[in-house]
């Protein structure tokens, strides 16, 4: 099999703003380079930049992907490697307001180059379902859906479901995008308490298998502050193990899934409160 | 509320999973994506083509929503 077929494109989608998608693209990519695959992250968030920062390499960012559409500089010149895993990439989006810059034809020729160096090409999507979204999306093998526990962002998953399932380039060909629910910022205390949506209620209501389950966090913010994904500046912390997990599942490792157990309230049990 | 009530407050979620049921049957049809149409469209063709000859390629299943009714259209030419 020559390289060209290995390659895998993923989008990091939601619908929704602010669920989670570039901390996931960023921490997810960070383990897959772990797992010694060569991986590029790609953001698509034009005008919103945000994965530099998440990577840390905010300073390192002269040509973008919007320069490379353009010919103002080749790939090779826009493709910042990591300075922790000599496997890992980063392609910037731009700063530009213009998101007409992003191209079809331009976002279809990079995507086939990047094929040809990358085992993994990681898209983070921009929120909404509009053209942004869909362009992202568009040239996807795989799909990972990123959703909080919570009724607005899981019907926002199934709109963003709907899209993949028509304007992607494999549902045109008659092909689907392999999809996965990654739950984010899941709250072990409320869902102790019954407040919130089971995780296995989500993945039966949205009909797509469970990648993994990442617990709200603070050291998330931490890694975030520290410009680190978080699968490299804190490992043994709760949500690295579960973005290491994920990223093992996408490799077709077989691991047992854990969804964090709820927290009851404290005292709950002492008045009565049915909170098991 | 009371010190006793905050503790026996009632579980909230399974109200949510009710509504997103609801809600997603809903948005599923109306953004023509439900797998319902594509089950249904077998069967009526199926029958029909028991008695009567059709194109089957020709057959367009539609379902509508105005407020809370639902209306099913079935065009086709028969032979
Ligand atoms: N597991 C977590 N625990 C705590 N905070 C989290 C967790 N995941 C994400 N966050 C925080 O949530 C905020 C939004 O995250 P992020 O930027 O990754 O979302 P997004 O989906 O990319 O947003 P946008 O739609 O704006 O692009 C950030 O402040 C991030 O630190
Ligand atoms: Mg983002």
């Amino acid at each position: 099999m020559d390289k060209k077929n290995k390659a895998k494109v993923v989008v990091v989608t939601s619908g929704k703003g602010g669920v989670g998608k570039t901390t996931s693209t960023a921490a997810l990519g960070a383990a897959l380079a772990l797992e010694g695959q060569k991986v590029v992250v790609v953001d698509f968030d034009i005008g919103l930049r945000n994965l530099d920062l998440m990577m840390g390499a905010e300073r390192r960012v002269i040509y973008d992907l919007i320069n490379v559409i353009q010919g103002t500089a080749n790939l090779s010149q826009a493709l910042i490697r990591d300075k922790r895993l000599e496997n890992l990439y980063l392609l910037a989006a731009s700063q530009t307001r213009d998101k007409n810059a992003l191209t079809d034809k331009g976002v279809a020729k990079i995507m086939d180059e990047l094929r040809t160096r990358f085992d993994w090409i990681i898209c983070d999507s921009p929120a909404g379902i509009e053209r942004g979204a869909v362009l992202a999306m568009k040239h996807s093998d795989i799909a990972i859906i990123i959703a909080n526990p919570e009724i607005s962002s899981v019907r926002d998953s199934d709109r963003i479901i709907g899209l993949l399932d028509a304007k992607t380039l494999r549902a045109k060909n008659g092909q689907e995008v392999e999809k996965h629910l990654l739950i984010t910022r899941f709250d072990t205390e409320r869902a102790g308490s019954g407040e919130m949506l089971e995780v296995d209620d989500v993945s039966d209501i949205l009909s797509i298998p469970m990648l993994g389950v990442v617990p709200e966090s603070r050291q998330v913010l931490s890694a975030s502050n520290l410009g680190s994904p978080i699968t490299l500046s804190d490992p043994a912390s709760a949500p690295a193990k579960a973005y290491m997990d994920a990223a093992r599942r996408l490799c077709g490792q077989d691991i047992p899934l854990i969804v964090p157990a709820g927290k009851k309230p404290f005292f709950a049990n002492w008045f009565g409160g049915r909170a098991a | 509320m009371s010190f006793l009530s905050f503790f026996r407050q009632k579980k909230t979620a399974p109200v949510a999973k009710e509504r997103l049921h609801l809600l997603l049957a809903h948005e599923r049809v109306s953004t023509g994506r439900s797998e319902l149409i594509g089950r249904m469209r077998q069967d009526i063709v199926a029958v029909i083509a028991h008695h009567v000859g059709i194109e089957k390629e020709e057959v367009r299943v539609k379902i509508n929503r105005r407020d809370s009714v639902f209306t099913l259209k079935i065009d086709m030419e028969v032979s």
